[in-house]
């Protein structure tokens, strides 16, 4: 029966999925191939010789905007509204392109020699506030051993002290 | 048609041309000579394409003006040629910045008049900082400065007041006060060309605010109304006065 049934079954059952599994890769290609040349030969297509694509080098503008070279539109003289006086400068140089890096420099109020300096303090100030409370104790000491020996009964106490802030009675 | 044998464009540039005349450009330009384009001198030719500017069409190997006027030429980047013409009535083109007079309000766009044959749409969303809730506080009558981001001629013109990263950089609303008034297209050009006399000639003046519109609209505001309008009578008489006239005009104002 299973004989029989091989030779009398139609192309299209053969080309359905549950059937194929058990081929080898070769024939399953095959039948890929085959199937792509059914479908590209469907496809029409235009007998013509290919004509060669004109590459233009000319580009039509209706601006005048990018022919000449024009200022920007609002103006303001002797101060009437600083802000478009601020403008024109920005918006004049940006076409020029000249001293934009300049003032990008020339804005910073912190030079950067303090602001590494400041960072460095910095950093290590915040990072005691995440310490724990052994590690807090043990830097203070650390600290006080550097500073006056005399002080390092009192000052243990205090700044936990010190660190509360007192009470302020309003007055009347 | 007879067909007109063309003058080469760079022996014209200064000159004036009438629509109708052809102008070539040099053999590295036209579309058939892209093997030999290699084989040119770097020094010799421009690198790039050529921009075809306002008053000129692309015909061929060559350039057809449609405008009469001076022609142009500028040799940066690829070079860039075009037709200094005279015109009053304005045609709306992309990144033109205009001055816009507010006509309606039609749900969450304005009209806008800005002189061309339709009235431009500018959308409430367009100004810098506006959200849905956060709408800014426009009225019909009012002026805008803005640009234009589609204006062509099959579909209606449509008005920004931000640039591409989202600031204003000076467009939106013109504040209250001021003259507004309507010169030609060729004076306007003048105006915004780079140390223009007449603008800095008139600096000395008074101290005075000036917007201008690619549309051919000025907007003058000074500390008096004696002021605004002196400067907008010399802005529109200068256009017909020589150098040695408007400076004998403003020595006059500046004596008085």
């Amino acid at each position: 029966m299973a004989g029989e049934v091989k030779t009398k079954l139609s192309k299209n059952l053969l080309r359905m999925k549950f059937m194929q599994r058990g081929l080898d890769s070769q024939t399953k290609k095959q039948l890929e191939e085959e199937e792509k040349k059914i479908i590209s030969e469907e496809h029409w297509y235009l007998d013509v010789p290919d004509l060669k694509e004109k590459e233009s080098c000319i580009i039509e503008e209706r601006s005048f905007l990018r022919c000449e070279d024009l200022v920007y539109g609002r103006m303001s003289f002797k101060g009437f509204n600083p802000e478009v006086e601020k403008l024109m400068i920005q918006m004049n140089s940006k076409c020029k392109e000249e001293e934009i890096e300049e003032d990008d420099k020339m804005e910073a109020d912190v030079s950067d020699e303090e602001m590494a300096r400041r960072y460095e303090t910095l950093v290590g100030t915040i990072g005691k506030k995440f310490l724990r409370k052994r590690d807090q104790r043990v830097l203070k000491n650390d600290d006080e051993d550097e500073d006056d020996e005399v002080e390092e009964g009192n000052s243990n106490t205090r700044p936990s002290k010190r660190a509360k802030k007192m009470f302020l009675k309003p007055q009347d | 048609m007879a067909a007109e044998r063309g003058a080469a464009a760079e022996a014209l540039v200064g000159q004036v041309v009438l629509p109708g005349d052809l102008l070539l450009l040099p053999a590295h330009y036209s579309e058939d000579a892209e093997g030999e384009r290699l084989r040119l001198s770097t020094g010799a030719a421009p690198q790039g394409r050529l921009l075809c500017g306002p008053g000129l069409r692309r015909s061929g190997a060559g350039l057809l003006v449609t405008k009469c006027g001076l022609l142009r030429h500028r040799p940066a980047g690829g070079g860039v040629y075009w037709v200094d013409s005279q015109q009053k009535r304005y045609v709306p083109v992309k990144g033109d910045h205009v001055i816009g007079i507010v006509t309606a309000k039609a749900g969450d766009v304005f009209r806008l008049d800005v002189g061309g044959s339709e009235p431009a749409s500018l959308s409430y969303l367009a100004f810098e900082g506006a959200t849905k809730r956060n709408r800014p506080n426009v009225q019909v009558g009012d002026l805008i400065y803005g640009q234009f981001v589609v204006a062509n001629k099959d579909m209606e013109p449509e008005m920004v007041c931000i640039d591409s990263s989202g600031k204003s950089s000076g467009m939106g609303i013109i504040g209250q006060d001021g003259f507004l008034f309507k010169v030609s297209l060729g004076l306007i050009r003048k105006l915004l060309a780079p140390k223009c006399e007449i603008i800095q000639e008139l600096s000395q003046l008074y101290p005075f605010e000036l917007v201008l519109g690619m549309n051919g609209r000025i907007w003058v505001k000074a500390k008096t109304v004696q002021q605004t309008l002196i400067i907008v009578n010399i802005l529109e008489a200068c256009e017909y006065m020589t150098a040695e006239q408007r400076k004998q005009a403003l020595a006059k104002l500046s004596g008085n």
